[in-house]
């Protein structure tokens, strides 16, 4: 408004104006800020050491190795829960928009229980009431806890996949379906061929947003006993004999971890989202 | 309640179906302490959330440079890490930075406890993302709306909260119910670091009663409802601020 020659530039240019600031703000500075506030942390413990113990730095350089052995578990976990989660609330959102109330009633009813149950509670479920031994069929299947924390996690990414997909074919103008009908389509061909194609892009940025989300919260995994980075950070502390003054690097060194992995992730997503707007 | 408590301890002879809540008064009061902690927890995080994003949001438009800094670190540091991981940071280790107290029978307590220490992450967690919802919704609001304002004399201040603010809440309303949603979703981290909340007791109960499912469904029902009246609450202040021709 304030710039009315803005609408002579071309598209692209004025796209670049738009998410400029939103792309680039900050984000090495958070990292060197976060890496400062580990580092002085880290120096305020150290100072306060007794000369015999091994200083900070020492103890995080041994551990390191350990520590992202968990950090590895903990993003297997997310990839396997979001694949499972995605193929499943795929189906589950498809469900969502049939036109169809015996199919749509339910998937409703079922997205909105995982949608609205604390994950926590979720897992615990898993954890307890599946059995460690399965039998199907003829197979027998055993399922350690991280399996079980798998199964746990994807039912809510499901439910979140199935919300997404809802959204994102809700997006699309009426115009289209209305246009691929008056052409002939079928109701599945308007859906595959018309609506998914373009829907799709704009599902994008959210189904990233929830791998991130996502990934936080593998550290649940730790309260119902799985081996991840949270567990292993714990047991290191305890192997460095329970030392007050590493409680925070050591923490603050998993912090750090998850920055690392999420942070890529957000930015991306933030880009992609400017690229994807609705623009009209 | 008679009724009930002779209802349900008839369910479990009958069928094994064991709800300890509804007939053995150690478990109900257990049960309902946990339940009062929960919901202190999600009001005390509600309205501390809330605020920590409006501040914040004031913060990112500041002028000086130092503050929009701290507040895009202290976004981004609490939106891209484990919640888990900061309960865990704040209680273990800025608790153990902290001076320990000595209580009048000689035990040495930390100074804060585990309610408020998971109070205050919660609080951090869930306002790092209110500051970016309010902050969506200040963007939306026109510039000229902050002009007249100027121009009739308000201050940048007086702006914030007289017109930029109850305009920005009214559009940043469904946004601000989702992520309340989600925090109340989280609270059962406070379970991590042993607060009685609900999760914690319920989770007592089920390891004296073996009774794992019932407490299980009982919990997802509690929980469903919390959000439910929550997003219930919401919708209707959402309509009863409704101003005609703002946003759509």
């Amino acid at each position: 408004m304030s710039k009315p020659f803005a609408v002579l530039l071309p598209l692209p240019e004025i796209l670049h104006h738009h998410s400029a600031p939103a792309r680039f703000r900050l984000s090495l500075r958070h990292g060197a800020a976060l890496l400062g506030l580990l580092l002085l942390v880290s120096v305020a413990a150290n100072a306060a050491d007794a000369p015999a113990q091994a200083g900070v730095f020492t103890v995080l350089a041994r551990w390191t190795p350990l520590l992202l052995s968990g950090f590895a578990l903990n993003i297997l976990i997310s990839v396997m829960s979001m694949s499972v989660g995605t193929i499943l609330g795929a189906f589950l959102g498809l469900a969502l928009i049939s036109p169809n109330r015996v199919l749509s009633a339910p998937a409703w009813g079922v997205t909105q229980f995982f949608r609205n149950a604390p994950w926590l509670v979720l897992l615990f479920f898993m954890i307890f009431l599946l059995p460690y031994h399965m039998q199907i069929g003829p197979f027998t299947f055993t399922a350690p806890d991280w399996v079980k924390a798998v199964i746990g996690l994807a039912l809510p990414v499901m439910a979140n996949v199935a919300e997404i997909v809802r959204g994102g074919v809700q997006s699309i103008p009426n115009g289209q379906w209305e246009a691929s009908e008056s052409l002939g389509f079928t109701r599945r061909q308007q859906l595959w061929q018309i609506i998914l194609p373009q829907a799709l892009r704009r599902m994008i940025p959210p189904w990233m947003n929830l791998y991130a989300i996502l990934t936080t919260s593998t550290t649940l995994a730790s309260i119902v006993g799985v081996n991840d980075v949270v567990t292993l950070a714990a047991q290191v502390l305890s192997a460095e004999g329970s030392r007050p003054d590493l409680l925070a690097p050591i923490y603050g060194y998993v912090l750090v971890m998850f920055f690392i992995y999420i942070y890529p992730i957000a930015w991306a997503t933030r880009r992609l989202e400017t690229k994807y707007q609705v623009r009209n | 309640m008679d009724l009930i408590a002779g209802w349900f301890s008839h369910l479990n002879d009958t069928t094994g179906i064991n709800f300890t809540v509804f007939y053995d008064a150690f478990d109900r009061a257990r049960f309902l302490n946990g339940f009062l902690v929960t919901l202190e927890l999600c009001g005390v995080t509600i309205t501390g959330s809330v605020l920590m994003g409006i501040l914040g949001a004031w913060g990112q438009g500041a002028r000086s440079w130092l503050i929009r800094v701290l507040v895009q670190f202290y976004i981004q540091m609490f939106r891209n890490t484990p919640p888990l991981v900061q309960v865990y940071f704040f209680y273990f280790g800025l608790s153990a930075l902290l001076p320990k107290v000595t209580d009048n029978l000689g035990m040495q307590h930390p100074l804060i406890g585990g309610f408020i220490w998971a109070s205050i992450s919660l609080i951090c967690f869930a306002g790092a993302f209110n500051v970016e919802i309010f902050r969506s919704g200040i963007e939306a609001i026109p510039n000229s709306t902050r002009e007249a304002a100027e121009a009739l004399g308000y201050t940048r201040l007086q702006t914030y909260i007289h017109i930029v603010l109850p305009l920005a809440l009214r559009i940043c309303m469904p946004a601000l119910t989702n992520n309340l949603v989600n925090l109340i979703k989280t609270t059962p981290l406070a379970y991590a670091i042993a607060v009685p909340e609900l999760l914690y007791v319920s989770n007592q109960i089920w390891s004296d009663d073996e009774n794992v499912p019932e407490m299980m469904l009982l919990l997802f029902i509690i929980y469903i409802g919390l959000v439910g009246i929550l997003v219930f609450a919401m919708h209707r202040w959402e309509r009863a601020l409704r101003v005609p021709g703002l946003g759509r």
